[in-house]
C-alpha cells in the first residue's frame, strides 16, 4: 500500500520570509497534527535570526483559539514569529461588521445643542452641527451644512479620518485623540474645508477641501479598511 | 376645539411670562377665548403681571390633587370676560404636578377655550415635561444673546422630540442700536441657528417693565412699539399672515409718513 498522500502543510520561502499554506480541505486536527510533525523535524538553531512567517489558509475559516494554537506551534521550537493569518473567507459577524463600518451613513438633521450623534462608519450629515451639538464617527465625517459645535472622527483610533464641511468654524475638532479647538478671539468660519491630521506639524490642520484629493486616494472606498482589518 | 401653545425659553429671565401674558392679551382682544396656565410651580409670576395676583384662592396643584374643581381654580381677568388664569401653586414644588394630570387639565380646557398659553418654567426638568405634555404647539422665546440661543437651541432640540408642529420663534428685547453695530446676533444669525420660523419679533422698550410692574399688560396700551409686536403675534397665531416689524424706527416712521400722505419714493 502506497502511504503517499497529499502534503497538507506547504511551506514556501519569499523574500519577506516563510509562507506556510494549510490545505483548506482537511480538519484542523489533521492539519494541527502534520503541522507539529513539520514543525518538530526542523532543527532549533539559536544564532539564526527570527524568520516571519506568514500563514495561508485558503477557504478555511478558523477561530482565534485555533489561531493560537498554530501560532504557538511555529514559535514553539524555532526562530519564527507569526506575522499574519490570511484566509479567503470571513465570519458573517466580522462581514456585518466590516460592511458597517465601510457604508457611508446619511443624516438628515440639524444636531441641536446638547443632542449627540454617533455613528459607526463614515457619516454624511446633511443639516447643520450647532453650538453645542456634537457629532461622532468612527471613519470620516462629512458635513452638508455648518458646523459650529464638536466634530470627532475616527472615534476608535483611526488618524487618517477627515471631516469636512460646508461651513466650518468648530468650536472643537478632535480626530482619533488628537484635540483642536477654537481659537480665543472672534474669528470668521471658512467655506468648503476640512480637517486633518498633519503628519509633519503632528496636530490638527483645516485647509481646502482641494487638498484632499490626494489625500482621499487613500481613504476613499474599501482598501483601507481592508488594511485595517 | 381649543389649541394649547406652550411658551418656552430654556434659559431663565428672557420674558417668556411677559410674552404670554401679553400673546394672551392680545389674543382676548381679538375676541378669542384664551385660557393662561402657570406651570412655574413655586415660583409664579404670571398672575402678577397679569393683575390678579390677590384673586387666587386655589391653583394648578389643587385641581390635579382633586382639592377643588378646574372651574373653581381658574381666575377671571378684570378687563375681558373671556380671559381666564389658572395660577401655579407658590407652596408647593414641581414634582406636585404630573404630565398626566397636565395633560387632563389641558384636554378639559380645550373644550371651552379657543387657545390655552401654557407658561413653561425655566429649565429642562420635570417642570419642562408637564408644560410640554398637553401642548399641540410650542412657541420659543430667545433675546439675542448667545447663552440664550444656545438653550433654545436645545430646547428645541427636545421639542421636536415630542409629538407636536415644529415650535416658532419670538426674539425678545431687541436693541436696535446694538443689532446695527453687530454688537448683538443678529435675526438672520440667530434663524440661521435655530433654523425654525419666527413668529415674531419685540423690542425692548421699557413701557413692558413698567406695564408689567401695573399688572397690566403692555398689550392693552395700542401705542407702544411692543404691543403692537404683540398684537401681531396674536395675528399670526390666528393664522394671518402679518409682515415682521421694519427695525429701523426712524426710516419706518418717515415711510408711514410718506404712505399716509400718499407719497411714493
Amino acid at each position: 500500500m502506497l502511504h503517499e498522500k497529499k502534503q497538507l502543510i506547504t511551506i514556501k520561502g519569499t523574500r519577506e520570509g516563510l509562507t506556510f499554506v494549510i490545505d483548506d480541505s482537511c480538519s484542523f486536527e489533521e492539519a494541527y497534527i502534520e503541522l507539529g510533525e513539520k514543525m518538530s523535524i526542523s532543527l532549533n538553531q539559536k544564532e539564526e535570526p527570527i524568520v516571519p512567517v506568514v500563514v495561508r489558509l485558503g477557504n478555511r475559516y478558523i477561530h482565534s483559539e485555533q489561531k493560537e494554537k498554530i501560532k504557538n506551534l511555529i514559535e514553539a521550537q524555532n526562530r519564527f514569529s507569526v506575522q499574519s493569518f490570511e484566509s479567503d473567507v470571513i465570519s458573517k459577524q466580522d462581514a456585518l461588521l466590516w460592511q458597517e463600518n465601510s457604508t457611508i451613513k446619511v443624516e438628515n438633521c440639524i444636531v441641536r445643542s446638547g443632542q449627540v450623534l454617533e455613528v459607526t462608519g463614515d457619516l454624511l450629515l446633511i443639516g447643520d452641527v450647532n453650538p453645542g451639538g456634537k457629532i461622532m464617527a468612527t471613519g470620516n465625517i462629512y458635513i452638508l451644512g455648518s458646523l459650529q459645535g464638536i466634530g470627532h472622527a475616527g472615534t476608535l483610533g483611526d488618524r487618517n479620518a477627515i471631516i469636512a464641511a460646508s461651513y466650518m468654524k468648530p468650536s472643537q475638532l478632535r480626530i482619533a485623540d488628537y484635540i483642536s479647538r477654537a481659537p480665543d478671539y472672534e474669528s470668521e468660519g471658512v467655506f468648503m474645508e476640512c480637517g486633518f491630521i498633519d503628519e509633519k506639524q503632528d496636530k490638527i490642520i483645516i485647509d481646502r477641501l482641494s487638498v484632499l484629493s490626494h489625500r482621499l486616494k487613500t481613504l476613499s472606498g474599501f482598501e483601507r479598511r481592508i488594511k485595517n482589518g | 376645539m381649543g389649541e394649547a401653545i406652550v411658551i418656552t425659553s430654556g434659559k431663565g429671565g428672557v420674558g417668556k411670562t411677559t410674552t404670554t401674558a401679553n400673546i394672551g392679551t392680545a389674543l382676548a382682544l381679538l375676541d378669542k377665548k384664551v385660557c393662561l396656565i402657570d406651570t412655574d410651580i413655586g415660583l409664579r409670576n404670571l398672575d402678577v403681571i397679569m393683575g390678579l395676583e390677590n384673586r387666587i384662592i386655589y391653583d394648578i396643584v389643587d385641581v390635579i390633587q382633586d382639592r377643588c374643581k378646574l372651574k373653581q381654580a381658574l381666575i377671571k381677568d378684570k378687563r375681558f370676560d373671556f380671559l381666564s388664569l389658572l395660577p401655579a401653586a407658590q407652596t408647593s414644588d414641581k414634582s406636585a404636578v404630573t404630565t398626566d394630570g397636565m395633560k387632563k387639565i389641558v384636554a378639559e380646557l380645550k373644550q371651552e377655550y379657543d387657545y390655552i398659553l401654557i407658561d413653561c418654567p425655566a429649565g429642562i426638568e420635570q417642570g419642562f415635561q408637564n408644560a410640554v405634555a398637553g401642548a399641540d404647539k410650542a412657541i420659543v422665546v430667545t433675546t439675542p444673546e448667545k447663552s440664550s440661543v444656545r438653550d433654545a437651541d436645545r430646547i428645541i432640540g427636545l421639542l421636536e422630540k415630542e409629538e407636536m408642529e415644529p415650535p416658532t420663534l419670538i426674539i425678545n428685547r431687541i436693541r436696535n442700536h446694538m443689532m446695527k453695530n453687530g454688537d448683538m446676533l443678529d435675526i438672520d444669525e440667530i434663524v440661521q441657528i435655530l433654523s425654525i420660523d419666527i413668529i415674531g419679533i419685540v423690542m425692548d422698550d421699557d413701557e413692558v417693565i413698567k406695564a408689567s410692574n401695573q399688572g397690566e399688560p403692555i398689550a392693552m396700551q395700542p401705542k407702544s412699539k411692543a404691543s403692537l409686536s404683540y398684537r401681531n403675534i396674536a395675528r399670526r397665531v390666528l393664522g394671518e399672515t402679518v409682515p415682521l416689524q421694519s427695525l429701523d424706527t426712524d426710516a419706518g416712521m418717515f415711510s408711514k409718513m410718506k404712505k399716509f400722505f400718499g407719497i411714493r419714493s
